[in-house]
């Protein structure tokens, strides 16, 4: 038999719906996208624009291990990228860094 | 000559909105945001000018709706500030969407409202339908017979809301009490402040080593919990309201609970009732016992939580009771407060007293003591057998036929 897995009861929780912070990084929300961001590393300047405009904080960034930058972008998180394309708007028209491609099902 | 009972106190001629603003710049709130409307714009007028005039460091928000004045107040609130707001009727009404935000996230916002008819048709004055209609929204309710209790159900809501964790409105009669001067008794300054002491949450969103979510999503298996917390929270908070009531006659040398009884202990009739109708009441019983009619009252002041095991034992002996409601529910059947008597009445096996439900005074329409005579004479009729207790709610003078 499968064990029951406990949940908090009215009294053990915090009054008036407080959850500690940090709680959407284990709620993947990727699944709910249906067209993608790809990002060109190559083409990438790494002014971190769709890192500022993305709702998601779903652009990944690192120190640069180059060290002639900051931070750059490394990667995209797709457990929680929604797709909605605003990186891939806001990446620089010069650069198109970002393309939104089908997602797969 | 009316004479203070605190010590210090000092007797003033005021009306009930200039009572709850001077209350508002004694606790002295870190913000109070809030928009005008009739009759309970005075209040935050007033309190407008003791921030201009330098007398209260309050943050004041002039906001462009009653939405946005409880939604600044939230906000106000889950930063870690004590937060206020006031508002009546119409404005009350566009708030009701917030009213329940600020119960869920629990709270501890104070409201001065001034009962007020809702429109259709419009419709400037007392009844209280406004705030009845918010009777499930988890919020205390604390209403005032006169300018005196509004000023000092306004003192003691801010303890009973952040010991309580929940939002609370302390209400008066529109026009009725906002707009008529009586004489009162204000508390000097440092008295109302060492009463009311500071606000110190355990969680404020401004605190940013220690960050939280608020107002997350729950569905099926978390939305219940919270829910149960907010009702459970309505009872234990009849424990703080007594305790505070305690302190503040300790303190201050005025008395409160619940309710107010009246010429209860031996009486055979009694009325139940909320507000500035209670005064009336009480001229009306004194004229009665002089004939030798036992009539009484309860007036309830506390009516969320609703103080259902104590009112039923204190009406266990009546023969006849007329509950009187300011409000309509417009349910097909009875008005608010007779609901809540009645059910309390029969949980707790209190089956003898014959109950009967009047509405009145819809809209601000005169209630006088020949009406309230009125009922009273047909409750001795219905406890001495001769009468009938009517079945269907009654409603006390309108022009129906
Ligand atoms: S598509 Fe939207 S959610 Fe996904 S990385 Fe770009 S901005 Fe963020
Ligand atoms: S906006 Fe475009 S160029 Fe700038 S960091 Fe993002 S992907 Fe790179």
């Amino acid at each position: 038999m499968k064990e029951q897995e406990h949940k908090p009861t009215a009294a053990e929780l915090p009054a008036g719906g407080i959850v500690e912070a940090g709680t959407a990084a284990e709620f993947k929300t990727g699944p709910w996208r249906s067209i993608k961001p790809v990002w060109n590393k190559d083409k990438c300047i790494g002014c971190l624009t769709c890192w500022i405009y993305c709702p998601d904080a779903a652009i990944q960034i690192a120190q640069d291990p180059a060290g002639k930058k900051g931070m750059i972008v490394v990667g995209i998180d797709y457990d929680h990228c929604k797709g909605c394309g605003i990186c891939s708007r806001e990446c620089p028209p010069k650069i198109s860094a970002i393309t939104m491609e089908e997602e797969k099902k | 000559m009316v004479k203070p009972i605190f010590s210090k106190g000092k007797i003033v001629a005021k009306t009930g909105n200039e009572m709850m603003a001077e209350a508002m710049r004694q606790i002295s709130p870190d913000v109070v945001a809030a928009y005008p409307i009739t009759p309970a714009t005075e209040i935050v007028q007033i309190f407008s000018q003791f921030v201009a005039d330098g007398k209260v460091p309050t943050e004041f928000v002039a906001v462009e709706s009653e939405h946005s004045a409880m939604s600044a107040t939230i906000a106000a609130s889950v930063a870690g500030a004590r937060a206020m707001t006031g508002t009546s009727s119409q404005g009350f009404a566009l708030m009701w969407e917030m009213l329940y935000i600020a119960a869920g996230l629990r709270l501890p916002i104070v409201m001065a409202e001034v009962n007020r008819a809702l429109s259709a048709p419009i419709n400037i004055h007392g009844d209280q339908s406004d705030t009845m209609g918010a009777r499930d929204a988890g919020w205390i309710q604390i209403y005032s017979e006169d300018p005196q209790e509004a000023y000092d159900n306004m003192i003691q809501s801010v303890r009973i809301a952040e010991a309580a964790k929940l939002p609370t409105m302390v209400t008066t009669d529109g026009f009725i009490i906002s707009h008529c001067m009586a004489a009162a008794e204000v508390y000097p300054d440092e008295d109302v402040k060492e009463f009311v002491g500071t606000y110190n949450p355990d969680r404020k969103l401004l605190d940013y080593k220690r960050p939280f979510t608020l107002g997350s999503i729950e569905m099926q298996d978390y939305y219940f919990e919270h829910r149960y917390q907010l009702a459970q929270a309505q009872r234990d908070a009849k424990k703080i309201i007594l305790d505070v009531a305690k302190d503040f006659k300790n303190k201050f040398g005025r008395e409160y609970g619940f309710y107010e009884k009246y010429k209860m202990d031996d009486a055979e009739i009694a009325i139940v009732t909320i507000g500035s109708a209670a005064g009336t009441t009480k001229a009306v019983i004194n004229e009665l016992r002089e004939k030798g009619i036992k009539a009484g009252l309860i007036k309830i002041r506390i009516f969320r939580p609703f103080p259902a095991d104590e009112i039923a034992k204190d009406l266990a002996n009546v023969k006849a009771v007329a509950v009187l409601d300011r409000a309509d529910s417009c349910s097909g059947t009875f008005a608010p407060v007779y609901s809540d008597v009645v059910s309390a009445m029969y949980a707790n096996g209190v089956t003898g007293p014959k109950a009967e439900n009047y509405v009145y005074g819809l809209g601000g329409r005169e209630i006088d003591m020949n009406h309230i005579k009125d009922v009273y004479m047909h409750l001795d009729e219905v406890a001495k057998g001769k009468a009938q207790a009517s079945k269907t709610v009654e409603y006390i003078n309108v022009r129906i036929k």
